[in-house]
């Protein structure tokens, strides 16, 4: 990769999101749902890390801890430099002007009580950016570049369609000027003709604002048109990592490649014929010891149920760059399979 | 004669705006162990299509407007309405896309899926428990004794599914009608219950309408495509015939806006600007003609035939579509 010597804008370590599961009389601790566990990765600026995974993987829950919706159990978030994980209140909101979210139901996300110009005013008024007036000629400014109109300003989300919804949502993301948008699932909940224009205004976005995404997905095909790195997840952890195209290319982890065989193909001469994968996710309340996986991986040998698998470079002696540059996968087999 | 025979279906919804006419003009066949795919965006009638075979619109504020739905020949539409449990069930069966459509949560699996064989085939207790056990382990539900006693609180996405599917299968249906069954599932799961009903079709040689959204779905599961918009069928053909050679325009743009593997990253994706038409007022003249890419390449006089006349589903090369400007070889949106 060219611009390896980039800070990153963003550097998650070790990040962890334990649930506590409370049972008996005294409603005592009788165990942790391990939402995210152990997960590290960086997110340079300008670029799009898509983090895919099935539902229950931690995905979701990984993006709001980063943002500290969630309190993180365990782990630093550092961006640029200051750590979101430990920051104090007011630290705190500063560092929330910088990472803005966009939500996947554009229907529940945004206020049905508050107009489209109230709805997209909220961060600038919160964060006391400017007069009245500024901040409204900011607002119209903002619904023109994801291509709405400001004459919009005075109607209420239920006169607009999923997809202007979606547009109104990336407009209130951007109102304070980001440097890093996370979104999930940002166009599951859209019509494919639909889908494709959000995607358009994202990427047209990433470039003229130079923003990062972390864009959370279970649509790899998405995921691969958007994504400058890929991350994939398996019960709270991250089992490969690393460059979109070499990813995809090659996958090196069991799981990622029953994950791509999965996705049909929009082309008949291209059908699955086999059952990529048996049975469904184990708990994440009782996860089985050693590689989360291996209870459905076909690859599996004693030595995978022993300890979990650390994330290592899939090509052998490969220079150790900075995470998320080289392609990692968490599997003791990656080099036999 | 077809199983199903489906004859200028309209339905209409009575809305405070008016008449929303969700379905406007619906016709199609489907063969005893063919696959057909319904698809199309939402809000395009496929749903309400679907449900209408089994006369599931609720009336009011839903009205069948007109047309016939005739199963091995007999017209569903015009049933009394005390024959219609022979039909539904018995011969279609239905499944969605939320397996709580069909469960009901009070009821343990076996109650439920034991019900539904007593009635079908008059089995005692005993005899519908084992059957009701075979049944499910068809469906690989593993375990499925102690699954019989479960609530369907109890099950995972995924297996709930496979209980509905179990259930919608127990009465061995000529006619499997699937609304969006695996768009809320993960998609090893997803592939997991498109290889299950794959498999039972071979199994029965039941006919299977699929709707859906998911173009990929389509392109693994059916043998015929029906592509819909704003209330109507707009392309007809066999499944390689309109993934390979699509001659409507919207269906051309829907298929080019899908991210294509191995394509330049973060290049532009080719959309559909634009918005459907309102179906409480629909034009007289081709729905798609505002927003069509094709129609803009046109000269002014064909143009004004795309605006002026409704191009009615018509045989061409080799399907059916409705348009007067069907797609060439080698043109792209």
């Amino acid at each position: 990769m060219s611009n390896t010597s980039k800070t990153p804008l963003l550097r998650v370590e070790g990040l962890k999101k334990y649930y506590p599961v409370r049972g008996g009389v005294f409603a005592a601790k009788v165990g942790d749902v391990r939402a995210v566990d152990d997960v590290s990765f960086t997110v340079a600026p300008g670029e799009t890390l898509g983090l895919v995974g099935e539902s229950g993987c931690g995905k979701s829950t990984l993006g709001r801890t980063i943002m500290r919706l969630e309190e993180p159990t365990a782990g630093h978030v550092y961006f640029e430099g200051n750590d979101i994980a430990t920051a104090n209140k007011s630290a705190l909101f500063q560092l929330r002007r910088e990472i803005q979210a966009v939500f996947q139901d554009p229907y529940s996300s945004l206020n049905p009580r508050m107009t489209i110009g109230e709805i997209v005013r909220e961060p600038l008024v919160v964060h006391k950016v400017g007069s009245k007036a500024e901040q409204i000629e900011a607002v119209r400014a903002l619904l023109e570049t994801v291509g709405l109109t400001g004459e919009m300003l005075d109607r209420y989300p239920h006169e607009f369609s999923g997809g202007q919804r979606q547009r109104i949502g990336v407009a209130r993301a951007l109102a304070l000027g980001p440097k890093l948008v996370i979104a999930d699932e940002p166009v599951s909940a859209l019509d494919v003709s639909v889908r494709s224009q959000i995607l358009n205004l994202m990427v047209r976005l990433q470039r003229e604002r130079n923003l990062a995404y972390i864009f959370i997905s279970h649509d790899l095909s998405v995921v691969e048109h958007i994504s400058d790195s890929i991350a994939i997840m398996y019960l709270g952890r991250i089992v490969e990592i690393g460059p979109a195209a070499e990813v995809f290319a090659k996958p090196a982890h069991p799981y990622t490649r029953v994950l791509m065989a999965a996705i049909p193909v929009a082309d008949p001469d291209q059908r699955r014929t086999t059952e990529p994968l048996k049975g469904e996710p184990p708990s994440p309340v009782a996860p089985p010891p050693g590689c989360p996986f291996h209870p459905r991986c076909a690859y599996a040998i004693d030595a995978c149920r022993a300890a979990v698998p650390p994330l290592e470079p899939v090509k052998a002696g490969a220079p150790n760059l900075e995470l998320g540059r080289e392609h990692l996968a968490a599997c003791i087999r990656k080099h036999e399979i | 004669m077809a199983l199903l025979e489906i004859d200028e279906l309209k339905v209409g919804f009575h809305t405070e705006a008016g008449l929303l006419r969700a379905v406007d003009g619906v016709s199609f066949s489907l063969e005893k162990g063919r696959t057909l795919g319904l698809v199309g965006e939402s809000g395009c009638g496929k749903s309400v299509t679907a449900s209408s075979i089994l006369r599931l619109v609720p009336v009011p504020p839903g009205e069948i407007l007109g047309g016939a739905i005739r199963f091995n020949g007999v017209d569903i539409l015009r049933l009394p309405a005390k024959d219609l449990p022979s039909i539904r069930g018995k011969d279609v069966a239905m499944i969605f896309q939320d397996p709580m459509t069909s469960l009901n949560p009070v009821y343990t699996i076996e109650k439920q899926l034991g019900e539904v064989l007593k009635l079908r085939f008059g089995l005692d207790r005993n005899a519908a428990r084992a059957r009701a056990i075979g049944i499910l382990a068809k469906v690989g539900i593993a375990d499925p004794e102690s699954r019989l006693t479960n609530y369907p609180h109890e099950l995972s996405g995924g297996m709930k599914q496979r209980v509905m599917i179990a259930m919608a299968l127990a009465c061995e249906p000529h006619l499997l009608i699937a609304d969006e069954p695996t768009t809320a599932l993960d998609v090893t799961v997803q592939a997991q219950i498109l290889n299950l009903i794959r498999a039972l079709q071979k199994d029965t040689g039941a006919a299977v309408l699929f709707i859906t959204h998911d173009m990929g779905v389509v392109a693994e599961m059916c043998d015929d495509v029906a592509v819909m918009y704003a209330g109507r069928i707009v392309e007809r053909g066999d499944v390689h015939a309109i993934f390979k050679r699509s001659q409507h325009p919207y269906t051309k743009g829907l298929l080019k806006s899908l991210p294509q593997k191995g394509a330049v990253k973060k290049a532009a994706l080719p959309t559909i600007e634009g918005v459907v038409p309102s179906l409480l007022n629909p034009p007289a003249h081709c729905r798609f003609a505002d927003r069509c890419w094709k129609r803009k390449r046109l000269s002014d006089a064909e143009q004004k035939r795309c605006f002026s006349e409704d191009p009615k589903l018509r045989v061409h090369d080799a399907g059916l579509v409705a348009c007067h400007f069907p797609v060439t070889a080698g043109e792209q949106p």
